[in-house]
């Protein structure tokens, strides 16, 4: 009895607090004919999330028209405010003389967001990352110093890279910042070079930033290829990385535990490179090859198959994407990637030259000190030496 | 430093190949916005 009591409590509860909740999700239209009210024009011009599908599916069926027979039979089953809600949410069929597919589609409102993102939080929080990751170099440098090599150095010196893998990596090197300078002139130009130095400074900038972006991309994938090859096999996760990172790898404190030819810090720095300048190289060439190489809508669908954008909040993904959405997408996500690389690189670039002493020699002559081999790739070179034995002939 | 600056000269060898390359081959981003009835002039 007071299982059937609380039941219907229960009930009567829910049904209180959902049928207001059900009236908000669908709002009466009834007084402009199913057509959009004045509130929904309010909160479009709030910029609020408005549920459009009212207008964006009422865009007519000819099925559903009279037969011609019929006495209104030739006013078919669609209007022109049909074809201009079709044309307003690119849902029509519409073919074009000139220009391709990309041409039929006639209004895509896409790019207002997609400029609003690039002036606003794109600008803001890539500008502001940077900034933050050399502030805090800086910080980490009064702080803490240079590295330095214990104790005296042998004035014998080992190996560390061939001059093959020397090149790849300034190859790499020079066309990233390359890239990362005039993808910053971009995106920052026309808010830090324009006002200041005037129209024609930033319009040659761009103009020859635009070529460099372009050509020097190829260069930059082709190292990033030679690279990988070159170094996956000694960047493969190991125990002795648990050791390396429990130990925050010698930078803080004094200890220099035992590491390989790379250690778990330098892995980081390799696969956040690959995987970073994986996925800013397959949006770029997207980029560089208009529609193309569309790449947004089929990860989206394959996102919604693994439930994981719901699961954080973003609903079902659009897997219909007009042209122009794709290369809004691509354009946003490369620049996102890219901003992390940066900082990325630039903690790397800090640690391989004021940050470490002899570091730099291993990229500038291949050369370094076996002291300092020992304290920061001791396993590394014991290997090496045991190859060097192992190649000596017996006496 | 000799090796530095091969690959920097390298990324310079690069660049103007593929500059020409995708030239050669008549691509542009223009072209792509363009269809066989409109003239885009001699830049591409």
């Amino acid at each position: 009895m007071l299982r059937i009591a609380f039941a219907i409590l229960w009930s009567a509860l829910v049904s209180v607090v959902a049928v207001p909740a059900l009236a908000q999700d669908a709002p009466d239209r009834t007084a402009t004919g199913g057509a959009q009210t004045l509130s929904d024009i309010l909160a479009r011009q709030e910029q609020m999330k408005v549920d459009d599908g009212f207008r964006r599916e009422n865009t007519g069926d000819p099925s559903a028209a009279k037969p011609t027979t019929e006495q209104l039979g030739t006013l078919g089953g669609a209007s022109d405010p049909d074809l201009w809600r079709a044309l307003r949410y690119d849902s029509v069929n519409i073919r074009v003389s000139a220009g391709g597919d990309v041409a039929a589609t006639l209004v895509q409102d896409g790019g207002m967001a997609w400029l609003a993102f690039r002036e606003g939080p794109l600008r803001t929080y890539g500008g502001w990352l940077l900034l933050g990751t050399i502030g805090a170099l800086v910080l980490f440098y009064l702080l803490r110093g240079r590295i330095g090599v214990d104790g005296e150095t042998t004035g014998r010196t080992v190996t560390r890279f061939k001059a093959i893998e020397r090149f790849a990596h300034w190859m790499l090197a020079g066309s990233f910042i390359l890239l990362g300078i005039t993808g910053l002139l971009t995106l920052f130009g026309r808010v830090g070079i324009l006002p200041y130095l005037g129209h024609e400074v930033n319009s040659v900038l761009l103009i020859g930033g635009k070529w460099i972006h372009n050509s020097v991309s190829w260069a930059f994938m082709l190292a990033l290829l030679m690279v990988f090859v070159m170094w996956v096999g000694h960047n493969i996760p190991n125990r002795g990385d648990i050791i390396w990172i429990k130990q925050f790898g010698g930078i803080i404190g004094k200890n220099h535990p035992p590491a390989k030819k790379f250690n778990a810090g330098q892995k980081v720095i390799f696969w956040s490179v690959i995987l970073f300048g994986g996925s800013i190289s397959l949006s770029g060439v997207s980029l560089l090859f208009p529609y193309a190489l569309p790449l947004f809508a089929k990860t989206f669908a394959f996102l919604n198959t693994t439930g994981l954008p719901e699961m954080v909040g973003l609903g079902v993904l659009p897997t219909e994407l007009a042209a122009q959405e794709e290369m809004q997408l691509a354009q946003a996500w490369h620049a996102i990637m890219a901003f992390v690389l940066m900082s990325i690189v630039i903690a790397h670039i800090y640690i391989g030259s004021v940050g470490m002493e002899g570091a730099y020699d291993a990229m500038g002559s291949g050369e370094v000190d076996e002291a300092w081999a020992h304290q920061h790739h001791s396993i590394w070179l014991d290997e090496e030496k045991a190859k060097a034995a192992a190649q000596q002939p017996a006496e | 430093m000799k090796v530095m600056f091969a690959g920097f000269a390298a990324i310079f060898i690069i660049a103007v190949a593929a500059d020409f390359v995708l030239d050669e081959i008549g691509f542009a981003a223009a072209e792509r916005q363009s269809g066989p009835s409109v003239r885009l002039g001699d830049a591409y």
